[in-house]
């Protein structure tokens, strides 16, 4: 059942709590920084000034649609149909969203509105494991999303201006999202069910991703796998 | 007439775009939030939920592994598939994120100097 977090250091001295949420998002910034570089770099060859592409990480977060938007600005595209297809990129986060809701009970308003903001793909993933972890609480959330989107910010603002002096792929750092992403999936098989319902989702991902274009298949699949999952755990006596 | 611009005039289609892009980016992020984390929500969307993330992270990862290109097809030689092995039984033995993140570059940095 859903377990209501109520903090120990309800009213204590915030040093403590920015610390905790700022060391959990350093593989996060790791992962952002050559992404947010090469989103500088790009968008700077599209004729955008880095006061634009800073606005741009500051107003959407959101890499991939970034990257998206920008070719289609140089491609000639309607402001209409730039906004339709963020709006399909990311319409993923419902889902990541609705499974954090859970642990933001307490959570007032206007701090669930700041949270939300900085709700991505790896601070979901970062936030909801310390969440199940237990000894995490919106504070700490709140801060992780929001290191994570100054990471963000301040790389795409330094790919604008210095990105092509930087050797592409240098120490492997393209990689660190992925092994981060293999290794928050590690911590989430918590049981066959997990798993089975992992690998359906991994390889429905994969097949939808040969037959559909654009990022729907990641959405796609977390669905059918999650309702699969839910019908088999009905369906077999615990 | 090339002059250097230090703070530029943001032309307002610009800025049409950048708000639009941020408003449809940030609702689907916000709304759940606000409207899920009001109410009782029932077993089965319960079960349904805790699922999610597991599908995602699975969803998010899988295809980056077996398929590269455009148009994407399946592509079993990547190293990105290769180094993800080694890479994912250190995250099942240590439980160690900054270790994975650590080891996974590493290997990578490796593999991509050896091709």
């Amino acid at each position: 059942m859903v377990e209501i977090h109520v903090s120990t250091k309800e009213k204590g001295d915030p040093g403590p709590i920015a610390r905790e949420g700022m060391q959990a998002a350093w593989p996060i910034c790791l992962g952002y920084f050559p992404i947010g570089l090469a989103f500088g770099v790009l968008a700077q060859k599209a004729g955008l000034h880095p006061v634009e592409i800073g606005l741009m990480s500051l107003l959407v977060f959101a890499g991939s649609s970034q990257f998206i938007a920008v070719s289609m600005l140089s491609g000639g595209a309607t402001v209409l149909s730039i906004v339709i297809t963020t709006f399909v990129i990311n319409l993923r986060h419902v889902l990541m969203s609705s499974s954090l809701a859970v642990y933001l009970r307490s959570l007032s308003g206007g701090w669930a509105a700041l949270f939300a903001y900085g709700v991505t793909d790896e601070s979901f993933a970062v936030n909801l494991t310390r969440f199940r972890n237990g000894n995490w609480d919106w504070r700490q959330a709140v801060v992780l999303n929001h290191t994570a989107n100054a990471a963000w910010i301040g790389s795409s603002i330094l790919g604008a201006y210095s990105g092509q002096f930087i050797p592409a792929g240098a120490f492997g750092i393209d990689y660190a999202l992925i092994a981060m992403f293999l290794c928050l999936l590690v911590f989430q098989l918590r049981g066959k069910l997990y798993t089975v319902t992992a690998i359906i989702a991994g390889v429905l991902a994969a097949i939808l991703a040969l037959l559909v274009p654009g990022n729907v298949y990641i959405v796609l699949a977390s669905i059918l796998a999650a309702t699969f999952g839910v019908v088999f755990r009905r369906l077999t006596p615990a | 007439m090339h002059h250097e611009k230090i703070v530029p005039m943001i032309h307002s289609e610009y800025l049409i775009l950048v708000v639009g892009m941020g408003l449809v980016t940030y609702i689907p992020r916000w709304f759940p939030i606000f409207f899920l984390s009001r109410r009782q929500l029932p077993q089965w969307f319960s079960e349904w939920l805790d699922l999610i993330p597991v599908a995602i992270l699975s969803a998010l990862v899988f295809p980056e592994l077996v398929t590269g290109g455009n148009p994407r097809h399946l592509d079993f030689s990547q190293p990105q598939l290769w180094v993800a092995l080694p890479t994912f039984l250190f995250a099942l033995k240590t439980k160690s994120l900054g270790g994975t993140v650590v080891v996974g570059m590493l290997l990578f940095w490796v593999v991509g100097k050896l091709l």
